[in-house]
């Protein structure tokens, strides 16, 4: 491969795939087409997962309450003020006024996300390994008790509704620019400084690099990202609950990760894709499907097998599908 | 508020974490691993304990401890024994102990739906007894003097058998241990089968407070102890234990004396402690004072 191909094809394969997936939705039923936007949202959620975990190394368990964060405010501030009066009076004054628009929602609740991220990174990017791990855990638990019943700043447990949808083009493109985010962040200085922290803190830290503002500055911008991400399912899905943002979707996203392979941008966007693909085909196939036969399977197995591939694959081939390598990089 | 009453159920509650954390700890000793679906096995006991429901009490509990040791067993030898000899990352395997629990959880809903089991074994330590106008369950008494017991049991255990001996050489240096002439899947095998007998006491003295059985039961517990694991400090036993302990009695302790309004937000502020711990003393809180540049995940 020539030297200019190789970048092009790495940024340019997990958007050809995104751009894909979406025009493929335009020709579905509805309910398809919705499984297809969720993956989409997924990608998102799980590339932005990639720009702090892939770079750094580092295992963070609270990207969730970024995208919760994300989602609530661009979901509280895309729903009619009437409304919002009615359903949650208890809300603070300038949510309950305010009406905007989505594409502007969408760009506040990244802001939103990676305020958090920032203010969340300033003391805890001092720890690392499983302290890290367990600290960003607590900032998640932390922000699900808080929406769960905090009246100010949203419905709480109820569901918060009648939030504008979004078409499947608007979601592509927000999944599209969180992939050339991450794409450009990486091939930053940043990113390289941020990877050689990885490979080796302390070569890494004679060469006067700050393993603490690196990780910091990543965090923050997968913080923007997730954000973006939690923007961009709200307006997907219409309605909202607490317990969407909590330890199932830690869970699933992380596995997608894994999955696809932790280490490059083209294994977070192939495990995103390929496991929503299985968990909708195995969603049908619980109500029949024909591939050559008819496949019905119990209900429930979706569940059993979609844990089974991924613990099988994280065995098997633990530096997951890509191997953490980017797209056309050849083994040597 | 009756502060003894408070005190003795977060002892209670502290007694029970704490002996979840050194399951958790002892097979994190030994493989540097992380096992999230140790809630899991706890849930299959609790199970084995509902479906037993009828039998004679000594009968039920030695099934459901068989039951459990089995799975922990069978965790190790299919998922984890692969794993470790495909040199996967400490984050890896992590996930992959993810994986595993979400599995067992998907495999529990399937076989035993999503409404749940009552498990009636033991019921009647629900009763209590009057000391100083104190009402102590007996079930509290039970945990904690079990607690107690087992925590002194397994010490004892790693202290003065030879089993102990190898267990302790390989959580201190696996590859010297082994060196050495400690046979690796024996000794791994061997923290397994410990973990799983703390697992099915588990389930045998939270079931009589909690008779609820559900698929995903395990979760919470799971998640509280490792908290108080890495509060506490990793590396040795006594200082998991006592993190877990430290958690359980500090959510039993806010629980009662939160008031009414501020209460929803409990976890909230056992979180926000936890943060604050692992900011001030990263090795834990128990962990000796000096300080350590070893990286871990």
């Amino acid at each position: 491969m020539s030297r200019g191909l190789r970048p092009a094809l790495q940024l340019g394969m997990p958007v050809l795939l995104l751009v894909v997936t979406a025009v493929i939705a335009g020709g579905l039923s509805k309910t398809h087409q919705l499984e297809f936007e969720n993956a989409l949202v997924m990608t998102a959620i799980v590339v932005a997962l990639y720009v702090f975990m892939g770079n750094s190394g580092v295992i963070s368990f609270g990207h969730v309450s970024f995208v919760a964060v994300g989602a609530y405010l661009a979901g509280l501030l895309t729903v009619d003020p009437q409304t919002k009066a009615f359903t949650m009076p208890e809300l603070l004054g300038v949510l309950r006024h305010s009406h905007i628009g989505t594409l502007p929602s969408l760009a506040l609740a990244a802001v939103v996300g990676a305020v958090y991220a920032l203010a969340v990174g300033l003391p805890l990017m001092r720890l690392s390994g499983l302290p890290a791990g367990i600290a960003t855990f607590a900032v998640l638990g932390i922000t699900y008790n808080v929406l769960y019943y905090w009246q100010k700043i949203g419905p709480t447990a109820q569901t918060l509704s009648d939030i504008p949808e979004t078409g499947r083009w608007t979601i592509a493109l927000g999944a599209i620019i969180a992939v050339v985010v991450a794409y450009v962040y990486q091939s930053s200085r940043f990113g390289r400084q941020l990877r050689a922290t990885r490979e080796d803190p302390a070569a890494a830290r004679a060469s006067g690099i700050s393993i603490y503002r690196q990780r910091l500055l990543a965090f923050t911008v997968s913080g923007a990202l997730a954000g973006l991400a939690g923007g961009l399912y709200v307006h997907e899905l219409g309605i909202i609950t607490p317990d969407l943002f909590y330890l199932d979707l830690t869970f699933v996203t992380l596995a997608m990760l894994v999955f696809g392979g932790m280490g490059s941008l083209w294994g977070a966007v192939l495990g995103a894709l390929s496991i929503s693909a299985l968990n909708s085909f195995l969603g049908d196939a619980e109500n029949t499907v024909h591939v050559g036969f008819r496949l019905t399977l119990p209900n429930g197995t979706r569940l059993v097998t979609i844990g089974a591939v991924m613990a099988l694959v994280l065995i098997l081939r633990p530096s997951g599908l890509t191997g953490g390598r980017e797209f056309g990089w050849r083994r040597r | 508020m009756n502060w003894g009453q408070a005190i003795a159920d977060a002892i209670a509650l502290g007694a029970l974490y704490g002996v979840v954390a050194v399951g958790i700890g002892l097979v994190f000793g030994v493989m540097r691993l992380i096992n999230f679906a140790y809630g899991e096995l706890i849930t299959a006991g609790a199970y084995v304990l509902a479906y037993t429901s009828g039998w004679p009490p000594v009968l039920a509990i030695v099934a459901c401890f068989a039951a459990v040791i089995a799975l922990a067993l069978a965790q190790e030898r299919i998922a984890f024994r692969p794993l470790r000899r495909s040199g996967a990352t400490p984050a890896t395997m992590l996930v992959a102990t993810f994986a595993v629990s979400f599995l067992l959880q998907a495999i529990y809903l399937l076989a035993f739906g999503t409404r749940g089991k009552i498990v009636g074994t033991l019921g009647e330590l629900n009763s209590a007894f009057t000391v100083n106008g104190v009402d102590i369950r007996w079930i509290v008494l039970v945990t904690t003097v079990t607690g107690l017991a087992l925590l002194a049991a397994t010490a004892t255990m790693l202290n003065r058998t030879n089993m102990g001996l190898h267990l302790r050489a390989a959580a201190h240096d696996f590859r010297t241990a082994r060196i050495l002439g400690v046979r690796a899947n024996r000794v791994i095998g061997l923290s397994f089968v410990v973990a799983g007998f703390l697992a099915a006491a588990v389930s045998v003295l939270y079931t009589v407070s909690n008779p609820l059985v559900q698929p995903s039961m395990g979760v919470p517990i799971t998640i509280f102890a490792l908290v108080g694991v890495v509060v506490g400090g990793l590396d040795r036993l006594w200082s998991a234990a006592l993190g877990g302990f430290a958690v359980g009695f500090v959510y039993g302790m806010f629980g009662d004396v939160l008031s009414s309004q501020a209460s929803p937000y409990l976890p909230s502020v056992v979180y926000g402690a936890v943060i604050l711990v692992l900011l001030l003393r990263p090795a834990g809180l128990f962990a000796p004072f000096r300080a350590r540049e070893v990286e871990r995940v």
